[in-house]
């Protein structure tokens, strides 16, 4: 499709605006002043809804297609979750109120559902505390670093690394140098779970703590995470929970309990709010007691009245991570999708994401000439498969995915995690229907069979989306990344 | 179970799919939970219908006030959001999906990125834009940190003037890293060029601006670039994006990287987020920008497509060496961006802007006419300004809220010394009876609270 600039004829407009009032005071100092208006689309109207419209036709998504990515958590997204966060009481609330002397009491609907939320979250994870400020997952994971800093900071500890299992989400790595510590990446064992000999030989003093998906990124709960979390507590480590992949677990067994000590949530993963083709999300950080002088303010926090209240006042906090108090928007919707689920509905979902998990996984299993299983037992909410058999007929992983599309299914995530050759890693989650994943299987067989005997077809791939495959290389070399004026 | 839970099998299908699975029961699926883990699962209310939960989240709305007039900027803004913002970045093939990870499958939300990143080049006046930040205020840090790792430097240079929010985050945020602040307070509302310049050295990486500051006040801070770049430092500068309307860009200052929040692009207040962070930077630094980034390509036959490029760059690849840690970004508010932008129009931009610094004149004029009423500086600025008050800027403005009016931001809260600063802004929103009104209410709340 061409560009809305490429529709830009001068002089036409789109949505007008009151004409600004003429007032020679108003005027700006020449000098002052751009030397031309920046060269925005001249659209109509009617021009520029059917060009986003159009282009809003070009994706695959949630609403159009099964979306089997791995560690996304691709579920549906309630509508009434959406309109929920767009109630002018939500919607139209200037965020700088509550600093108004007085403001907090014009928005306690508003400082209320964030003390809700806070409290349920903290609930979910066994968590003693949850600050809902980090804006995204990664940003939560630079929260939960900044805390781990802090705490032995004030402990006087001289820690220098934190630790990460191979198969864990690059931002793990990146967040954990972000807060000044070194990293040391642990490999995994044949079934996909971290090493222990080689985790116990890579702790030391000068261990800050651990950061780790459970179940990880291989879809395998870690059977040892007990000892796991003695290890690094006997060196005044600390145990981080990334919630990647909290999706498997809720109502069944919570992070606090299993020897975390703090962990981020990613909204837009588990609790269902939209990804908006990459954001926004939202990435609370739950910690357990002994770190809660370490959060972020402000915090929420009831009166004895009973009234809701931004409370600033921790000497010890980290400090100020985010402008206001999240993302507002986001968190409504979580919370609304909380309150529709409760206990045993959050437990449903996991289950039920669980259930649809394995029953891909034992779908796919008898295709081993294609699809190699890391795994021979149960699986939690994702499975990882490996194309490497099909390394003979010239397929690869990437040809699996380009497939997918064109049977009308979004690809799973691809080489990922690195521990593993050729990764398809699928998840599934708990909003599809098995005739869904009768068909996804059924696809995959086929895909199979069409590696087996005419390799060609499949590296032609996609053949029926809006582009084929993109020259990923030529768009590094040219670096075209705005129109030309 | 009465209350939705999304899953979408019916019993029968879980009995027919555990026997494919060859188990009994789900629990058989937990079976590597160590059983000393289990919980007695979660101590949180039943579930509720659809409908229920709307009553109950609709009676939370409600107690919040949605009647405000508001004057309240310091850098989240009451724009106009025109209709068709809404109903299309909502549609479902663009919200329900996610990065763009399978290009062939997300030209729309590829495109529509690659359109907003042109918006951004275009309004900043500079070579490139990413696909987007969180806010304003960490899209300012990541701008330091690129100047940090680009002159491997760690010295940094903050005017005063820049947002005291922001301040605070980027302080915070780098608390663990080795970076040494240097504050250069205002004079007389603008950045300190003697100071800055005495302060600028050859272990300077950046020197941060904002533009208007944080007090309203514009400035051509081109000679600061200038300085900064003598010492072979950095320039960086945040804007309001409806000021780029109509002033002089950080391209045209000689600026290296600007940033900025883009909430005022058609992004709905939401009691703080999600917003948007925006950053452009010169072709020189493009390889070490944070975040995503689309360019364009074309696939076998030469037809043109977009795609995630300059990966390298990111966590997902480099792990602990890359330029950020960001992931998910603000993909569906940069959406909502270029829509507005596309909207609006060239000209219809202007005009929003043009409408925000008439009706600021008009009520500069008006309000200093007050009795004891004083601008706190006498600079030219765009649509927000500081009054100084005859008495404490937080009890008046409380007591203009009690009347429903969100006056503005008292900016002795960071700012000591300045206790009787207000900070108001004027949106096209703002119609002259509301100014008028603001007015007279001012006048009766300092008439009754009487004069120092």
């Amino acid at each position: 499709m061409r560009l809305i600039y490429e529709k830009s004829v001068a002089g036409r407009r789109g949505v007008r605006v009151p004409a600004p009032e003429k007032d020679e005071r108003a005027a700006i100092d020449p000098k002052l002043r751009r030397s031309e208006p920046a060269a925005l689309p001249e659209c109509a109207e009617s021009e520029v809804v059917r060009h986003f419209t159009n282009l809003s036709r070009l994706n695959f998504s949630v609403d159009t297609h099964f979306y089997p990515l791995g560690s996304c958590t691709m579920k549906h997204n309630p509508r009434a979750c959406e309109q929920a966060a767009g109630l002018p009481g939500f919607a139209g609330l200037h965020p700088i109120l509550p600093q108004l002397r007085g403001g907090e009491g014009v928005c306690q609907g508003a400082l209320e559902l964030l003390y809700r939320l806070e409290r349920s979250l903290s609930e979910i994870t066994g968590m003693a505390e949850t600050t809902l400020q980090p804006l995204a997952g990664a940003h939560g994971e630079t929260t939960g670093t900044m805390i781990i800093a802090a705490y032995h900071r004030a402990r006087g500890n001289r820690k220098k690394h934190i630790i990460v299992p191979d198969s864990s989400h690059g931002t793990n790595p990146a967040s954990a140098a972000f807060a000044g510590f070194d990293v040391v990446t642990v490999p995994s064992n044949d079934r996909g779970v971290m090493d222990l000999d080689a985790f116990r030989a890579a702790v030391n003093d000068e261990t800050a703590g651990l950061m780790l998906t459970c179940p990880n990124t291989m879809g395998v709960f870690n059977p040892h995470i007990e000892e796991l979390a003695d290890i690094i507590h006997a060196v005044d480590g600390l145990m981080y929970y990334d919630g990647a992949n909290l999706n498997a677990i809720m109502g069944r067994c919570k992070p606090g309990e299993m020897g975390f000590d703090l962990c981020h949530l990613n909204l837009h993963k588990t609790f269902s709010t939209p990804h908006g083709g990459g954001g926004p999300g939202a990435g609370p950080v739950g910690v357990c007691e002994r770190l809660r002088p370490y959060l972020p303010i402000s915090r929420v926090v009831q009166r004895d009245d009973g009234s809701y209240s931004l409370d600033y006042d921790y000497p010890e906090s980290i400090g100020y991570i985010a402008p206001f108090y999240g993302n507002y928007g986001i968190l409504v919707r979580a919370y609304a999708y909380i309150l529709m689920l409760g206990a045993s509905g959050l437990k449903e979902v996991s289950e039920t994401a669980v259930l649809n998990a394995n029953y891909i996984q034992e779908g796919l299993r008898p295709l081993d000439y294609a699809y190699a299983a890391t795994n021979d037992g149960r699986c939690m909410h994702e499975c990882v498969f490996s194309a490497k058999p099909l390394e003979k007929y010239g397929v690869h992983a990437v040809d699996i995915a380009k497939g997918l599309l064109d049977h009308g299914m979004h690809a799973p995530t691809v080489y990922f995690p690195l521990n593993v050759d050729e990764a398809l890693m699928i998840e599934p989650t708990e909003t599809e229907t098995r005739e869904t994943l009768d068909n996804f299987i059924a696809v995959m067989r086929e895909l199979a069979e069409t590696a087996r005997n005419n390799p060609e077809a499949l590296h032609a791939m996609p053949r029926k989306t809006p582009v084929g495959r993109i020259d990923e290389v030529k768009a590094a070399k040219d670096m075209i990344l705005s129109a030309p004026q | 179970m009465d209350n939705p839970s999304f899953c979408s099998l019916a019993e029968n299908d879980r009995v027919e799919m555990l026997k494919r699975i060859g188990i009994d029961s789900i629990d058989d699926l937990y079976a590597d939970l160590p059983a000393g883990l289990a919980c007695d699962g979660l101590d949180l209310p039943q579930g509720i219908s659809e409908m229920e939960m709307l009553r109950e989240l609709g009676g939370l709305a409600r107690s919040n006030r949605d009647d405000l007039v508001y004057f309240c900027g310091a850098g989240i803004y009451d724009h106009f959001i025109p209709a068709a913002v809404d109903p299309i970045a909502s549609r479902g093939e663009f919200l329900t999906a996610y990065t763009p990870y399978q290009p062939e499958a997300a030209q729309g939300s590829l495109q529509a990125i690659f359109e907003y990143q042109t918006a951004i080049v275009r309004l900043t006046g500079l070579d490139v834009s990413n696909a987007s930040l969180y806010d304003g205020g960490t899209a300012l840090f990541e701008g330091m940190m690129l100047a940090i790792n680009h002159t491997r430097r760690r010295k940094v240079i903050v005017d005063a003037g820049v947002n005291p929010i922001y301040r605070r985050i980027i302080r915070s945020s780098s608390s663990n890293l080795d970076i040494e602040y240097c504050e250069i307070p205002l004079q007389n509302g603008l950045a300190d060029r003697a100071a800055i310049e005495a302060a600028l050295d050859d272990e300077t990486a950046a020197v941060l601006l904002q533009n208007p500051n944080f007090f309203g006040c514009i400035d051509d801070l081109s000679e600061i670039a200038e300085q900064a770049h003598a010492v072979k430092a950095l320039a960086v500068v945040s804007c309001y994006p409806q000021a780029l309307a109509l002033l002089k860009t950080p391209g045209e200052m000689g600026f290296d990287i600007a940033t900025g929040e883009g909430q005022p692009l058609g992004i709905p207040l939401s009691f703080g987020g999600p917003y948007l962070g925006y950053m452009a930077v010169t072709k020189k630094l493009a390889r070490k920008m944070p975040g995503r980034v689309v360019g364009i390509s074309e696939d076998g036959a030469g037809e043109r497509g977009y795609v995630l490029t300059l990966q390298t760059r990111e966590q997902h690849i480099r792990r602990q060496k890359a330029t950020s840690n960001i992931c998910t970004n603000q993909a569906n508010c940069a959406l909502r961006a270029v829509i507005y932008l596309s909207l609006l129009g060239k000209e219809g931009f202007v005009d929003v802007a043009e409408s925000c610094a008439a009706n600021a004149a008009y009520a500069y004029a008006k309000l200093t006419e007050i009795d004891g009423v004083e601008a706190l500086c006498e600079q030219p600025f765009f649509n927000e300004f500081v009054l100084k008050l005859p008495r404490n800027a937080a009890e008046v403005a409380g007591e203009m809220l009690k009347r429903g009016v969100a006056a503005g931001f008292p900016v002795g809260r960071y700012y000591e010394g300045l206790e009787d600063a207000l900070l108001m802004a004027f949106t096209e929103k703002r119609t002259r009876a509301e100014i008028d009104a603001l007015a007279k209410d001012l006048k009766d709340v300092l008439g009754t609270g009487g004069v120092k």
